[in-house]
């Protein structure tokens, strides 16, 4: 996104606090893919900033030798706004969970997708309030058992990638925190101009340990997670099944694919500007269908800041800042010796 | 309007030094236009003067209702005006609502105008008059000049093709033509400002000026019958240079621009719509060109964040809101404490709590500015007298911002955002610049983020700056580091040094100074804020009755002067005026010791000078 490339390495993104994550925490995971995956996408840490909420997730930026901003709970994306409006050349990282970005601050998450800012947001998704010990979050599943609901939850979770859909994101993708998929999906979000929307799969070891067991496992993994490729076909389970477009119905199915023949299969290819299957992919029900993970939507269109600094110099364009001509301005008299005069 | 209040003849004076007229009607009537515009024309004879907007919250509520009235009053003289005057001399009422919710306040033998044609049986039962007051003899105790300004206007605008609801909108221009006619005002500026307005449907230009000339007309014709007089009020005498008339919204939006010129800065603004404050987003949206990026937000809470992000990056962030949106602020002001960036926070009060009186004027947002926030989180506050104080306390609020890398509360009230005033157009040249540099290199011993000056201030490092890259945060900071540090010993520090940081301001500011009458004395009126007008109106008046009062306005509410203790211990008595039920007054006890004592009004109307002075001589009998 910026035009800039500097050698560093790992070494250079790491500081010299303590990460203060429980032990085993899927945050170790997330940190580490980051601080591998600046130096690749050629970052400068002078000019990169890292800006959260409040939560877990949230202390990510005290850990990243880079500028670093850690806010206020669920304001995150109305910070990095002001951050990006006032210094649009800033390469703009949100770090955000599930109760930070859609619940106290969903409103925010919302706006800053609709306005397409250019900045990564990196949703780390637990589907449990860790930090303030466990109770259950707008992404728990009905029926979770918590502090705050001893006998279940009873509301329906929401969708993180549906949300940021339903929001106007360009560019939705997912990743689980100790896959080795993540860094490409965090490539690809920052090749992208625009408010890129990650949702990491994260393990809460303490409170809501291996709750993505069932797709995450790296044992059944062919099975549950279809990982897509702009311009590969949708397919799974060791390339033995797929998912085709189901005509009557308008949804998606999965169909079996002998011999490798997945076109005569029907499995379609995977095109990341094809909004309508991106709105299919983020509600596909886990079970009957594999966990879609990769990128799953990606068509960039004009940024906020752009058009902002753009409207500020158009409006500007042909007039001289004049302090004293601006305190003028307006219907004026002027008296001499004490006659008004126009 | 000393000599106003003295008028109490049947007819107005034949040269009053002041005039204070009313225009009220239906919400939809144009009313505020019309006050604009005859402000215009009034300063532009040389009077001084001050205007009080009062209008219903409701956009258009059911026409010719009570509650639908929207009312503008102009006070103009030839001697200084602090105030939009107690009582009106002339009430222009367009429907019996308007008549019935003003007439009380009109001074008694004052002058009524009213439009007859609007006095129908359903405008009537609106207003809930069982008789029509125009006929019924209710209003003896005033002068009344009744006519039908509805169809004199619909005979005036006739060649022009308008529609009956068209025809009948140039009402406004037929009364403020009748009123120019009476104050012998210049009719041409107000020519000049339809033609521009109405620039692409001339025919609605010409229809207006037609009903303008009409009513001026009106009156050369009216004046052989009854109380109908002109008046000329000459101009009051003012300093030589160049004037112009200005809302508290406009002259805050302007020293906001002034104060980050001053600083080098860009200005960030972050808004969400709230009345009465969202006239400065709209004022600044048109200063781009000034290095100014506006950004209507989500809400008000993404209005401030956006603010002290765009401060974190370098720019000056300023937000601003009235009560309600101000309690949103509150966590983010916090987070600009403890991160110690600039921030600019302009607070429109209004009456509350909650919704309360969104068009009303109130002072009752002291306590939340000062003790609003969680923990111990002191931030400096300056309050606006008047809408052309505005622009220095503006320019001052940015100073203080910059200068101490803190968030600066400036309060104003719907009264000064709304209100208008000539002012002196001041000389930029004479406003030194207080230059901000942001640090790019690590200090004598190596990078502290959170290292300080010799004002407390720590650095402002901008992203983008190679090699000091740094995490700052919410969280307790280390002292110099900046790092997490929950330790409590860094906590009681780190809280100390916050307080002292904030209370040091008071190092950069003027002593203060006694407005009217002498340091030390019987009896000193404490003010903040609007209340300025009455309470100078109010102590002028007594001391010219050899009374023994002084006035005190207190700009710098926090801190606090640090010559005000004992400039407050000089007087025997001190009383403090306040719209609220005694904010200013626990304040002073509490910082002071003093037995301030309160005079208080939550009505949503600003003080009459009568009512202070009535607490004066309570006070010195």
């Amino acid at each position: 996104m910026n035009e800039m490339t500097k050698v560093t390495t790992l070494k250079d993104w790491e500081t010299d606090q303590e990460v203060r994550w429980c032990p085993g925490c899927g945050d170790y995971a997330i940190l580490k893919a980051v601080q591998r995956t600046m130096p690749q996408l050629g970052a400068d840490p002078a000019n990169t900033v890292f800006v959260s909420g409040i939560g877990c997730s949230s202390r990510f930026p005290y850990y990243m030798e880079s500028y670093g901003f850690h806010t206020i709970h669920g304001r995150a994306p109305a910070v990095a706004t002001g951050v990006k409006l006032a210094n649009p050349e800033l390469d703009v990282w949100i770090i955000t969970g599930d109760g930070d970005a859609l619940s106290i601050g969903g409103n925010h998450t919302m706006h800053v997708l609709r306005r397409n800012l250019d900045c990564q947001i990196m949703l780390f998704n637990n589907e449990i309030y860790g930090l303030t010990k466990g109770q259950y979050s707008p992404t728990s599943r009905e029926g979770t058992t918590s502090p705050s609901t001893p006998y279940g939850s009873v509301d329906h979770p929401a969708s993180p990638c549906a949300f940021a859909l339903g929001s106007g994101a360009r560019f939705v993708a997912r990743g689980i925190d100790v896959h080795k998929g993540l860094p490409d999906v965090l490539k690809a979000a920052h090749a992208h101009k625009g408010a890129a929307f990650i949702e990491i799969f994260q393990n809460c070891i303490v409170y809501n340990k291996d709750v993505f067991e069932e797709f995450a496992a790296k044992k059944t993994a062919a099975s549950t997670q279809l990982w897509l490729t702009d311009g590969e076909p949708m397919l799974f389970e060791k390339g033995e099944k797929g998912i085709a477009l189901d005509n009557e119905n308008l949804t998606l199915k999965v169909v079996n694919v002998v011999d490798g023949d997945w076109e005569a299969a029907g499995v379609i290819v995977h095109d990341v500007t094809n909004r309508s299957i991106a709105h299919m992919l983020v509600e596909l029900p886990f079970g009957e269908f594999p966990m879609a993970l990769g990128v799953l939507y990606d068509d960039p269109k004009p940024t906020f800041e752009s058009a902002v600094v753009e409207q500020n110099r158009l409006a500007s364009e042909g007039k001289k800042p004049d302090l004293q001509a601006l305190v003028s301005k307006g219907q004026t008299w002027t008296v001499k010796e004490g006659r008004a005069e126009l | 309007m000393a000599s106003a209040a003295e008028v109490n003849t049947g007819k107005i004076d034949a040269v009053p030094e002041a005039v204070v007229v009313r225009f009220a009607g239906d919400s939809g009537d144009g009313m505020q236009l019309t006050g604009g515009q005859f402000t215009l024309s009034t300063a532009l004879s040389g009077n001084d003067l001050a205007t009080f907007p009062d209008f219903p919250a409701e956009i258009r509520a059911p026409q010719g209702t009570l509650f639908g009235v929207s009312a503008f009053q102009i006070n103009f003289g030839s001697r200084e005006i602090n105030t939009a005057g107690d009582q009106p001399d002339v009430l222009v009422a367009m429907n019996p609502a308007a008549l019935k919710t003003n007439v009380e306040a009109l001074k008694p033998g004052g002058l009524i105008i009213a439009d007859s044609g609007e006095f129908g049986k359903r405008n009537l039962d609106k207003a809930k008059y069982e008789n029509n007051p125009l006929e019924d003899g209710s209003l003896a105790k005033w002068q009344l000049l009744s006519f039908d300004i509805s169809q004199l206007t619909l005979d005036a605008v006739k060649p022009f093709g308008l529609g009956n609801k068209e025809a009948l909108r140039c009402k406004n221009m037929w009364t403020l033509g009748l009123a120019l006619w009476m104050f012998d005002r210049e009719r041409q500026p107000i020519v000049d400002w339809l033609n521009q307005k109405f620039a692409k449907k001339p025919e609605i230009a010409e229809a207006n000026i037609a009903a303008l000339n009409a009513g001026h007309a009106y009156g050369e014709t009216a004046e052989l019958s009854g109380p109908m007089q002109k008046v000329h009020i000459p101009a009051a005498p003012s300093e030589p240079g160049l004037y112009r008339t200005i809302t508290g919204a406009e002259a805050i939006s302007l020293g906001l621009v002034a104060g980050t010129h001053l600083a080098d800065l860009p200005m960030f603004f972050g808004g969400y719509p709230i009345t009465p404050a969202s006239a400065i987003l709209h004022h600044l949206a048109r200063y781009k060109e000034y290095g100014v990026t506006t950004f209507q937000a989500e809400d008000e809470i993404a209005a401030i964040a956006s603010a002290i992000g765009a401060s974190y990056s370098g720019s000056l962030g300023v937000t601003s809101s009235s009560g309600p949106g101000i309690a949103l602020k509150g966590e983010a002001m916090g987070l600009a404490i403890m991160t110690e960036l600039p921030l600019v926070v302009v607070n429109s009060q209004r009456g509350g709590p909650s919704t309360g009186l969104p068009t009303k004027t109130e002072q009752s947002d002291l306590y939340q500015a000062v003790y609003g926030r969680n923990g111990d989180a002191p931030m400096p506050v300056i309050a606006a007298r008047s809408p052309a104080d505005a622009f220095d306390c503006a320019i001052e609020a940015v100073r203080i911002a910059v200068q101490y890398m803190t968030p600066v509360m400036l309060l104003t009230d719907g009264y000064i955002a709304n209100a208008a005033e000539p002012w002196a157009v001041p000389d930029m040249s004479d406003y030194k610049a207080f230059p901000v540099q942001h640090l790019t290199e690590a200090q004598d011993g190596g990078f502290k983020p959170y290292g300080r000056d010799e004002k407390l201030a720590r650095p402002w490092v901008k992203p983008g700056t190679p090699d000091l890259m740094h995490r700052i945060g919410g969280i307790e900071k280390a002292v110099d580091t900046g790092h997490i540090d929950y330790a409590p010993e860094n906590h009681q520090e780190m809280t100390e040094i916050r307080r002292d940081k904030v209370m040091g301001v008071a190092e950069s500011i003027d002593d203060q100074q006694v407005d009217l009458g002498d340091a030390g004395g019987k009896l000193a009126i404490v003010g903040w804020g609007s209340t300025y007008g009455p309470i100078h109106q109010a102590v002028r008046r007594a001391r010219e009755a050899d009374h023994n009062v002084s006035h005190i306005h207190i700009r710098n509410i926090w801190p606090m002067p640090k010559n005000l203790g004992e400039l407050l211990k000089s007087y025997e008595k001190v009383l403090v005026p306040e719209m609220n039920t005694g904010q200013l007054k626990t304040l002073l006890r509490d910082q002071f010791l003093v037995d301030a004592q309160p005079l208080n009004k939550t009505s949503g109307q600003p003080f009459l000078i009568a009512e202070i002075l009535a607490a004066i001589e309570e006070n010195l009998a």
